[in-house]
């Protein structure tokens, strides 16, 4: 059910009911025959009231077939948004999404939302870019608000070699074809008012720059939204279905075992995708080769809920720590990697002190904020920061990984890019760069070198 | 008004010697030292203090502890604010400004709460369904202004934090029975005990059953604490564990406010390290949920009881107990104890499940099979209406207070932090700790304890235990029976219907406006996974971090799609176990102690000379010194042209300095440079580029000889760590049989660099060893030396073109030698110059400021430096990374020279090169740029695609905007022959 | 934040140390294939389970030395030289 024009006037919101396309498998209370209210407007928000007794299920819990054209291992944002695409661009619906938990569980629902296509060189702003204007419409394209909130996102300088590198930096974004402002010391100011401009700091503000597109989007309901599109589209996502190994047919993968057990494990396809971001490296050796992702924690931070006090994303690269205010006024604080392999999402607390010492210094009024809650997601991360969008070693079997601390705001493109490798069996052009020959060739993309601090 | 202060002896936290007088909202509240600021607001009579998240419903105190989701309050004006602060939590003392948070314009007559009208329309995640037309930021600016609560301080905070790390064999945290049990017989074992108390005195929950008649917990208390006493357990109390890391780390947050002293420390953080970690950290109780549970009035039954036992406050004049647990009756012969009427117990349980101990107070009625289905009164409770669960008649009862006890929660936050998974009892409906930790145990009602004799048994065991080895297992149970379902039942609703009533809103999450309906729209929408229904309904998400609320919400749930609890998930707690501002978990160091500069041993001379200090690199170091009136840039023009014409003074202490020894140090120094060190005679220094393994340019710098096995490298100033660091790695983990040393020294030598046409003559007349003279001493070689009894390394070398002597001593004479020269210099037309003014030089020269001029992108051949490469043919790191076919693609960057075609323009740093504007492919960048005082013209640097092949070509370099025409040229643009060098 | 047991100076916390990435990683020679110069540069085992690693002491005595560590739960099974073999790990060796 697409999200056509027509559709967004509340007038055209009678047609709000819809039987589901299919019969559910698994017979819970979720799949009766009912009429269900599918269409998500205020109208249609005001006629379920008061009882909202018949809002359909957001998408459908399917029990696996035995046979799948595509099957993708990896229930985020980037396998929804791949099951997604390869729907709605390339027509194809005999697909299962797998999660071995609950979809968006991981670096989806564990980072810190934000979306920006800052980037220096022109293959990856492309890329980014293109994600951003995927999202710039998807809240529309997917009848689900994700609330993207683009309220900018401002790079400081704290030197003159600072204002060096963002004059670079804005000039590179320019060429790329992405809006860039440099802005001098009083506009950051009017723009983030409660930072530091004590100009005895250690590290006093000079200025920065920022892209007036950036911002940030409630991350889950982008996973819940691509979910809910897929769904609709006719793909199966199966949730608590871990898979334990591939079914090969000489070098190629055909399928894959899951912890379903026995033959009901087992599920064929003819294509194979992983998008499992720090858990890639285990996908990989499933089917026998390595990858060159190491995985890290990353954490994230929110204080309670406070009254406006910032409204854009700051980011010094400088101290390593960048903050947002989320839409229910939680200060979003994120920072580096623990800078140690590990699938523990938990985090070590030098890494989170040094985070909110930054913040108590670059915030000299937040440092009587309670900080809330902290968690930390297991990103891959790869030597220059870039993506793998393509085939592997293993025939039949396509990644989507490496994005490291940055995935969030690849999630439309990652499915997009991948869904069309799927469909089509060729490397989408935006894709192209971002294989994993580059690490043989030598022909890195290597943001890292200039970007300097994760998110 | 309902709450009031009952006469002593209740209340056996207060001081009523000590008044203390408070402002609330601007009204004048009086209570004692001891109480909460929740206590003295309770016995004031104040019952709605605050207003909720979403819908902005009033609301009052609710608990007695951490676990508050509504009491919340900005405490403190200005930079002092603080907000959301729990009522529960903070200490009532003389002076505190307090306000209600999330109301305007006044707590009672708030705007939003139209909302609560709207409410119909805003379940559970509406703004995923609307807001999208015609466009979400069209709504955002308003959501956002209603979001948050409390209201941020407005300045730097005033007060001070601190940080402490200690050491324990055992540290025990929580002070109830059970944490003493363990902590004193831990002690008794012969082991180093540390007990944490999160609360003022040490107790928990036996302290609130002192008025309980015959009470077996509250006789044990005063025993436990002798004991403690007598066991030589470090106890500290006010503080908090908050999270529990790897290996057996623990953080706890000491509170101090209140200890009213100038420059006090107001929290401390601490890190305890333990071989055993014991938590006692108690229970929560488990709310009932029925409609209106959120009014002002309705609070959980054990806070009652614990008000009127620490604080000596009744909550109410008059009281209703709605229960489905036995801890109920205690808490009912506790309020008649005290003096307080309990109008009736509404006991949702049949007669027939009750336990032996629920027993009722004498005259107080026992409703059985009943719940309650509505309260009377908005901002203050002024009656229930109840009905029994099979339905039938309704009843009102007249009350002004609903104590709510449906259970118990154990509080396992820590032990889930350290990674502990849960059970689920379906008799107690509580979740446990489900298998034991290394290092982790767990004791009391925490691990599901609830039995008084099993639990200080199970607590003794636990802490004769040896740390770390295997804990006996807790003999979990001892609540009664509780109901995992405490709602009211359909027939019991539909009582209240048949009145013409509609029941009200049935609250999950008290502080983000979470109702049961919410918990069944999400089931509704598959939102089923305990994860999906927090994030979906944000049940759990407040700053109480869902202490009451979880277990409801996972029970409604499972009821919704036919599971246990167990089988909808238990949510992984995250640290911190309560919120912490942000000061105390960093410990105090930020301002002063954030990441500290490098500071010159010579500071006091450049700031004497007019300094103008930047930090460059971690350092603090002179950018220029200009004159009055002069800018930085100006300065350092003048500078470099002083220079060029006299001798300048360079206080180049930071530049990276390290000492290489050994047999193998030449073959050592090989591998990690592009160029040949063993090829050095003695006394005789090169340039050489690093690289990483990667092949990128890391750093560059000169080496020299000082003996056959010691070298003496510099690097950058911002690099040394880095090569340091690199260079042991190399030699411990891969050339281990390399016999060398490596000592940093950069800190221990001073630098004074010299330069300029009269640089020997100011040596000279300093008496400087005539052997350093330019026709004695050769450019790159070096001499080691004394001057003035001292120590000095004079390397002739030059980072600006001019004839140069880099004087390295003892770092303690820098200023000293510098006042020296500066003193005789001044017929020598002498000039102080600082960075800046190197940084013109060094472009008029052509020279590399790797990290400027290079990225992490770069290679050795991107900047002029292939020949040094193609000439060696041994190994060295990175060199198998130049032959990859990156490295090979003549369409590299190279770096070359501009000059505005004007000859007049400066072009800024950043500026990007092509033929046409953009958004089209980038050429290359400027690097470097800055005015030439040598050749009075603007000249720069820059990365550009085939450099080297278009000499002489022009191209557009944009930067924001605007162009500029430039021409590409050779470098160095100055002295091309280096003619200056030989002074 | 973990603690570690420095070979030279005893257990000290996590962030005096630098952790360096996998250990036993031979060095190809020149000659090799790009290949096998990448995958020596880039590709890792990174298992979830146990991970034989080199940290160095960063901030005390500088040397550097080698952890058997779970990358899944932090527990460190063994300690060992630089040089040294890896260890087989001790089924229940404590951290």
């Amino acid at each position: 059910m697409r999200a056509d024009k027509q559709g967004l006037y509340i007038a055209a919101c009678h047609n709000d009911f819809a039987a589901y396309p299919r019969q559910a498998r698994d017979g819970t209370l979720l799949m009766n025959h009912m009429a269900k209210r599918t269409r998500y407007s205020a109208w249609n928000l005001l006629a379920a009231s008061p009882s909202h007794a018949d809002w359909a299920p957001v998408w459908l819990d399917a029990e696996p077939k035995s046979r799948y054209d595509v099957v993708i291992i990896g229930g985020g944002g980037h396998g929804l948004a791949t099951a997604y695409y390869l729907a709605k661009n390339h027509g194809m619906t005999n697909i299962a999404v797998l999660d071995k938990g609950w979809i968006g569980g991981g670096n989806t629902g564990r980072n810190t939302t934000i979306v920006r296509s800052n980037y220096l060189y022109p293959e990856s702003a492309r890329l980014y870019d293109f994600s951003v204007k995927l999202y710039e419409d998807l809240s529309r394209e997917l009848n689900f608000n994700i609330m993207f909130s683009q309220r900018g996102l401002i790079t400081l300088a704290h030197t003159r070699h600072d204002l060096d590198n963002i004059s670079r930096w804005a000039n590179a974004m320019r060429f790329n074809g992405i809006d860039a402002e440099i802005l001098d010391a009083e506009k950051v100011r009017e723009l983030a008012p409660r930072l530091n401009f004590d100009s005895g700091a250690r590290f006093p503000i000079l200025g920065g720059f920022t892209q007036r597109r950036a911002g940030s989007v409630r991350h889950d309901a982008v996973a819940w939204g691509y979910a809910r599109g897929a769904s609709r589209l006719g793909v199966d996502i199966i949730q608590n279905c871990a898979v334990t190994g591939f079914i090969r047919q000489g070098e190629r993968v055909v399928g894959v075992h899951t912890n379903r057990g026995g033959v009901a494990g087992e599920i064929r396809a003819d294509k194979v995708a992983a998008a499992v971001a720090g858990h890639s490296s285990q996908i990989a050796a499933m089917a026998g080769f390595r990858l060159p992702v190491t995985s890290y924690a990353l954490q994230a931070m929110v204080s309670e809920p406070v009254k406006p006090v910032l409204d854009t994303v700051v980011l010094s690269p400088a101290v390593g720590a960048y903050w947002s205010q989320s839409g229910k006024g939680e200060v979003v604080i994120g920072g580096g990697l623990d800078l140690f392999p590990s699938y523990a999402q938990r985090g070590s607390f030098a890494t989170s002190q040094m985070v909110l010492a930054a913040t108590a210094e670059m915030f000299p009024s937040f440092g009587r904020l309670r900080l809330m809650r902290q968690w930390a997601g297991i990103v891959d991360v790869v030597q220059d920061s870039g993506p793998i969008i393509g085939a592997t070693p293993a025939p039949g079997l396509y990644l989507n990984c490496g994005w490291g601390t940055g995935g969030f705001k690849a999630i439309p493109v990652g499915g997009w890019t991948l869904a069309h490798l799927l469909a089509t069996g060729r490397n989408h052009e935006l894709a192209e760069p971002f294989q994993l020959a580059r690490f043989h060739t030598g022909r890195l993309i290597d943001e890292a070198a200039a970007a300097g601090i994760a998110h | 008004m309902s709450g009031y202060r009952l006469p002593p002896p209740h209340g056996a936290w207060l001081d009523r010697s000590q008044p203390v007088r408070f402002s609330f909202n601007g009204q004048s509240i009086e209570g004692f030292a001891g109480d909460t600021v929740a206590a003295a607001l309770l016995a004031q009579g104040l019952m709605h203090i605050g207003r909720s998240y979403k819908l902005h419903r009033p609301r009052g105190i609710f608990s007695c502890g951490v676990e508050e989701p509504t009491g919340l309050l900005d405490i403190g004006l200005g930079p002092l604010r603080t907000p959301d602060t729990r009522a529960t939590d903070i200490l009532a003392r003389d002076g505190l400004v307090c306000a209600s948070g999330n109301c305007w314009p006044s707590l009672n007559f708030d705007l939003a709460a139209v909302n609560q009208k709207l409410a119909a329309f805003l379940p559970a995640g509406f703004y995923y369904k609307t807001f999208m037309w015609p466009h979400w930021h069209l709504f955002e600016p308003l959501i956002r202004r209603l979001a948050g609560l409390g209201t941020a301080g407005d300045g730097p905070d005033p007060e001070r934090y601190d940080e402490v790390s200690v050491n324990t064999e055992v540290l025990v945290v929580g002070a109830g029975l059970a944490g003493m049990q363990a902590a004193v017989s831990a002690a008794g074992a012969g082991r180093q005990v540390m007990l944490l108390e999160a609360d003022v005195q040490p107790g928990g929950w036996a302290a609130s059953q002192t008025l309980r008649p015959g009470s077996e917990a509250a006789a044990r208390l005063a025993a436990a604490r002798c004991d403690l006493a007598r066991a030589g357990v470090e106890v500290q109390a006010r503080t908090t564990v908050v999270a529990l890391y790897d290996h057996q780390l623990a953080t706890a947050i000491e509170s101090l406010e209140g200890a009213a002293a100038p420059g006090r420390i107001r929290e401390r953080l601490w890190k305890i390290r333990a071989r055993q970690i014991i938590l006692a950290t108690g229970s929560f109780e488990r709310p009932m949920l029925f409609p209106d549970n959120d009014r002002p009035g309705v609070m959980l039954a054990g806070a009652v009881e614990r008000y009127a036992t620490h604080y000596g406050v009744a909550c109410g004049e008059r009281v209703v107990i709605s229960a489905a647990c036995d801890s109920a009756y205690g808490v009912a012969q506790s309020l008649v104890a005290a003096g307080i009427e309990v109008a009736a117990i509404v006991e949702r349980r049949p007669e027939r499940e009750l336990g032996g101990e629920a027993q009722a107070p004498h005259g107080v009625p026992v409703l059985h099979s009943s719940v309650l289905v509505g309260i009377a009164g908005k901002r203050a409770v002024r009656g229930v209406q109840v009905a029994g669960v099979g339905g039938g008649a309704l009843q009102a009862i007249k009350a002004d207070l609903v104590a709510s006890a449906g259970g118990c929660t154990p509080n396992v936050s820590l032990y889930s932090q350290a990674g502990g998974s849960l059970r689920w009892l379906d008799a107690e409906s509580m979740f446990v700790p489900e298998r034991l930790l290394p290092g982790v145990a767990v004791v009391g009602a925490c691990a599901g304890v609830f039995d008084l004799e099993a639990a200080l048994t199970h607590a003794g065991q636990v802490g004769r235990s040896a740390p770390g080895g295997l804990m006996p297992t807790a003999p979990v149970g001892g609540t009664g029976w509780v109901p995992a379902d405490n709602q009211p039942t359909l027939a019991a609703l539909s009582a209240l219907s048949t009145r013409g009533g509609k029941p009200g809103k049935q609250f999950v999450d008290l502080q983000n406006d979470v109702t049961a309906s919410d918990v069944e729209l999400a089931a509704r929408e598959n939102y089923r996974s305990v994860e999906h229904l927090k994030r979906y309904t944000t049940i759990g998400m407040a700053s109480d971090q869902g202490k009451t609320s979880n277990i409801n919400a996972l029970v409604l749930m499972g009821k919704a799609t036919e599971r246990r609890p167990d089988q909808v998930g238990s949510t992984k707690f995250r640290p911190p176990f309560k919120p912490v501002t942000i000061n105390a978990l960093a410990g105090g160091r930020s301002g002063e102690r954030y990441r500290p500069l490098k500071r010159l041993s010579a500071r006091d001379f450049h700031h004497a000379r007019g300094a103008l200090f930047e930090e460059f690199g971690g350092w603090e170091r002179p950018a220029a010194y200009p004159l009055p009136g002069e800018g930085l840039i100006a300065a350092a023009e003048r500078e470099s042209a002083e220079v060029r014409r006299g001798v300048g003074l360079f206080d180049n202490s930071p530049l990276g300095k390290i000492e290489v020894y050994g047999p193998d140090a030449a073959a050592f120094l090989d591998l990690m440079y592009v160029g040949t060190m063993s090829t050095l005679a003695v006394g005789s220094a090169r340039y050489g580029v690093l690289l990483n393994e990667n092949g990128i340019v890391m750093d560059d710098g000169i080496v020299a000889r000082l003996a056959p096995h010691h070298f003496w490298v510099n690097t950058t100033s911002g690099g040394v760590e880095r090569v340091a660091s690199a260079f042991e790695e190399w030699l411990q983990c891969e050339y281990v049989d390399l016999r060398v040393f490596i000592v940093p020294v950069t800190s221990q030598w001073g630098n004074v660099t010299v330069a300029g046409p009269n640089a020997w003559r100011l040596l000279d007349q300093l008496g400087f060893d005539a052997a350093m003279a330019p026709a004695r001493m050769k450019h790159m070689t070096l001499r080691e030396s004394t001057y003035a009894g001292q120590p000095i390394r004079v390397l002739r070398a030059s980072f600006n073109g001019e004839l140069g002597y880099e004087i390295n001593l003892p770092a303690s004479q820098t200023e000293t030698l510098l006042a020296r020269l500066w003193e005789a210099g001044q017929d020598l037309e002498i000039c102080a110059y600082g960075v800046e003014a190197l940084m013109i030089m060094r472009i008029e020269k052509g020279f590399i400021h790797v990290g400027a001029d290079t990225d992490g992108t770069t290679l050795p051949g991107d900047v002029g430096l292939a020949r040094g490469v193609d000439k060696k043919p041994a190994n060295f790191v990175g060199r198998r990374s130049l032959t990859r076919p990156a490295g090979k693609d003549p369409e590299r960057m190279q770096l070359v020279g501009l000059q505005a075609v004007d000859s007049r323009t400066r072009l800024a740093v950043g500026a990007h090169l092509s033929l046409r504007p953009p958004p089209t492919q980038a050429e290359g960048w400027v690097t470097s740029s800055c005015f030439s005082p040598a050749l009075q013209q603007p000249i720069a640097l820059a990365m550009l695609k085939r450099g080297t092949q278009r000499i002489g070509e022009r191209l557009s370099a944009w930067h924001l905007g605007t162009s500029i025409a430039v021409e590409v040229v050779k470098t160095p643009f100055f002295d091309p022959t280096g003619e200056r060098l030989h002074g | 934040m973990m603690t570690i047991a420095c070979p030279w100076c005893g257990a000290r916390p996590e962030n005096e140390f630098h952790c360096g990435g996998t250990s036993h990683i031979q060095r190809p020679p020149l000659d090799c294939s790009d290949a096998t110069w990448g995958d020596y540069l880039f590709v890792r085992a990174n298992p979830c389970g146990l991970h034989a690693e080199r940290w160095r002491h960063s901030y005390g005595c500088g040397q550097w030395f080698n952890l058997l560590r779970d990358t899944g739960t932090h527990e460190i099974k063994a300690v060992y030289a630089m040089t040294a073999p890896m260890p087989e790990p001790a089924p229940e060796a404590g951290p």
